[in-house]
């Protein structure tokens, strides 16, 4: 907890969604959503979440902002414990963490203006009067690169890039220094996908932004991260350096999932060795016992099934959670 | 010397809406040869879907409209067919897989009922032999305990299985032509890997031509031969899949490829952004649609849309500007 350099620590997160049945309600199971998982986030550095649908992964950004309460675990920001505070301690470390979301068609309010979008958050933690705030806008405005004159429009005269410009003004409004980004490219077209990642990353440089960038698209997490964390049913089973992860990864599953990434190059497509796994996720329900990964695994043994690998420091900085691993 | 199997020559296709009509397809010829893989890529709205489906006849009309071209397939043209003559060649000699496994199965029959339809109206099965087949059908795919799963409603399907059964169907029938219009975009990577093999092992067994509708670049480098670059309802680049990837001569193409990550990537660059925002098509461009976007422009494309013209071996582009040299063509 002394290392001033991390911003984030996440410590045994545990987010279980109960399964209820019957008139009573009474509670017969639940979704293991993220089922105890650690990580740090360092300072100015983002961390790439990567993983398939169902995987926990944004169930765990969630949680990281308090917006689902965790059903265990902890999550230091700045040295303080999220998941003690309540009520208007909490709102005001809302005021240092912000989220972008992944539909830019569903996140923005239909009936409010551009201009009111990103007032919101201003008036609502009384930071601004109206008029400072209007400033604010047209600041705001011109640092996603787009025309202040466009704050009285509605967000259905937009297209999905400039919609997701406006969620990115709104996520900068309180001037936070850190950043959730679920997803935030996945519903725009390649050619706009670049035009958003670009701009995350000059807003970096100039702001000094903490990303926690959770992504399905490999490649793309790879151009944007320092760190990557690889999940996989609710569990993070490798975390490392982007580089280290890209050329050394050493879980079975952080692997398969880098060989199915297919490359836009038709010289290296036809000379790369794949790993192509059988079969499908698990439910999260009723994950399988031991290592989550061993129903998929290549190369599980028996030890697979009977005891949980732990999360560990094989290398520095390279975590991974496998038996088989030494 | 493989024949043409698929000649499609100056196909025009338009929408009217209440905004005006939309331009969704300005003139798109290309030829596909038997047993060849042909990727068409393109972001949303450049018309790539439509081509395809202007081409089975599953346009709806009115509000869509085919206004001029041909398709030739086995010695008919798609386009002049009625409707009863083209359900006969639909999902018999040409069948299609669509992006979206949830919505394409109907979720109140079995997936057996459904795979067992094509069979007996196309192939003149009779149940027994369909079911039997049926069952065939999906051990090919990779479907464990085909058999008892024949009686199952899709939602007892993971989305990969999904695919892998409507993939099944559109096969059933051993089509000469089969179209995907972005049949893994749904899906997980690792699933998508799955299913691109799939294809790639089923393509080899069959021999069947491939139309692989995509705006994945990276796909389409592992699986097509030859690759047509789409945008604003033209055919802008096409080229054979190395000499596309190797060589891009379309700003556009440049620009896609520029912008794209690579999983293999070894330093960190800022990827090239293409600006701006792809047309809405409400009126027919007199210019070269990609114009507004291109760092390249002269005034010729302002005043006059580029043609499609041969530069290279089997390599075409629509563009007035020599990219390479920077001088016009």
């Amino acid at each position: 907890m002394n290392d001033n350099n991390v911003l984030l620590r996440v410590d045994n997160l545990v987010k279980h969604f109960p399964i209820m049945r019957g008139i009573f309600q009474r509670q017969v199971g639940a979704v293991r959503a993220v089922d105890g998982i650690s990580f740090d986030v360092k300072r100015g550095e983002t961390l790439g979440l990567v993983g398939e649908s169902g995987c926990g992964k944004s169930t765990t950004g969630r949680a990281v902002l308090q917006l689902y309460r965790p059903t265990s675990g902890n999550v230091y920001f700045d040295g303080v414990d999220l998941t003690k505070l309540k009520g208007e301690e909490l709102r005001m470390m809302r005021r240092k963490m912000q989220m972008i979301f992944q539909d830019p068609y569903a996140s923005l309010n239909p009936r409010m203006t551009v201009g009111e979008i990103i007032r919101e958050p201003l008036l609502v933690h009384n930071l601004a009067s109206e008029s400072e705030a209007n400033e604010r806008v047209k600041q705001l405005l011109e640092l996603v690169r787009m025309n202040p004159a466009f704050s009285t429009r509605y967000p259905h005269e937009f297209s999905g890039g400039q919609r997701q410009r406006i969620g990115i003004a709104r996520a900068l409004a309180l001037q936070p220094s850190f950043i959730v980004c679920d997803e935030p490219i996945s519903a725009l077209d390649v050619s706009i996908q670049a035009q958003v990642v670009n701009l995350l990353e000059e807003l970096q440089e100039q702001f000094g932004l903490t990303y926690l960038f959770i992504a399905h698209d490999l490649s793309m997490v790879r151009h944007i991260s320092n760190r990557v964390a690889v999940m996989y049913l609710g569990v993070v089973v490798e975390l490392t350096s982007r580089d280290e992860l890209y050329l050394n990864p050493l879980h079975p599953y952080s692997q398969a999932l880098l060989s199915a990434v297919p490359i836009p190059d038709p010289v290296a497509e036809v000379n790369r060795k794949r790993t192509i796994l059988v079969g499908d996720v698990p439910s999260p329900a009723n994950p399988p016992s031991g290592c989550r990964f061993r129903t998929r695994c290549p190369i599980a043994q028996s030890l697979c099934a009977e005891s949980r690998p732990e999360f560990r420091e094989v290398k520095p900085g390279h975590f991974v959670a496998c038996h088989l691993v030494s | 010397m493989p024949d043409t199997i698929l000649d499609v020559r100056g196909l025009e296709t338009t929408f009217k809406t209440p905004d005006g009509i939309v331009h969704a397809v300005n003139g798109v010829s290309f030829e596909l040869m038997e047993g060849e893989t042909l990727g068409v890529v393109g972001e949303s709205g450049c018309g790539k879907s439509v081509t395809m489906l202007s081409i089975l006849g599953l346009i709806p009309s009115p509000p869509g409209k085919i206004v001029s071209g041909s398709a030739m397939f086995d010695g008919r043209d798609l386009l002049k067919l009625s409707a009863e003559e083209l359900r006969h060649i639909r999902g018999a000699q040409i069948s299609m897989v669509f992006q979206d496994p949830m919505t394409s199965l109907n979720p109140v029959l079995t997936v057996g009922r459904q795979l067992t339809e094509p069979l007996m109206l196309h192939l003149a099965m009779t149940r027994k032999q369909a079911e039997e087949r049926a069952a065939e059908l999906l051990e090919m795919v990779n479907i464990p305990r085909a058999k008892e799963r024949l009686s199952d409603y899709p939602h007892q399907f993971s989305g990969g299985m999904r695919q892998r059964v409507m993939i099944a169907m559109a096969l059933s029938c051993s089509p000469q032509l089969l179209i995907a219009d972005e049949p893994t975009t749904a899906l997980d990577v690792t699933i998508q890997a799955q299913i691109t093999d799939l294809v790639k092992r089923l393509r080899e067994e069959l021999g069947m031509a491939i139309i692989w509708i995509t705006h994945d670049l990276g796909v389409v480098a592992g699986l097509a031969q030859r690759v047509i670059v789409m945008y604003g309802g033209y055919i802008i680049e096409e080229a054979r899949v190395n000499e596309l990837y190797a060589n891009p001569s379309h700003p556009y193409t440049i620009g896609l490829i520029g912008s794209l990550p690579r999983v293999d990537e070894t330093e960190h660059k800022r990827l090239f952004s293409i600006e701006g925002v792809p047309p809405l098509l409400l009126e027919k461009p007199v210019h070269c649609p990609f114009a507004p976007r291109c760092g390249w422009a002269i005034e010729r494309c302002w005043n006059e849309n580029p043609t499609l013209e041969s530069i290279g071996p089997e390599h075409r582009v629509a563009c007035w500007v020599d990219v390479k040299k920077g001088t016009p063509r």
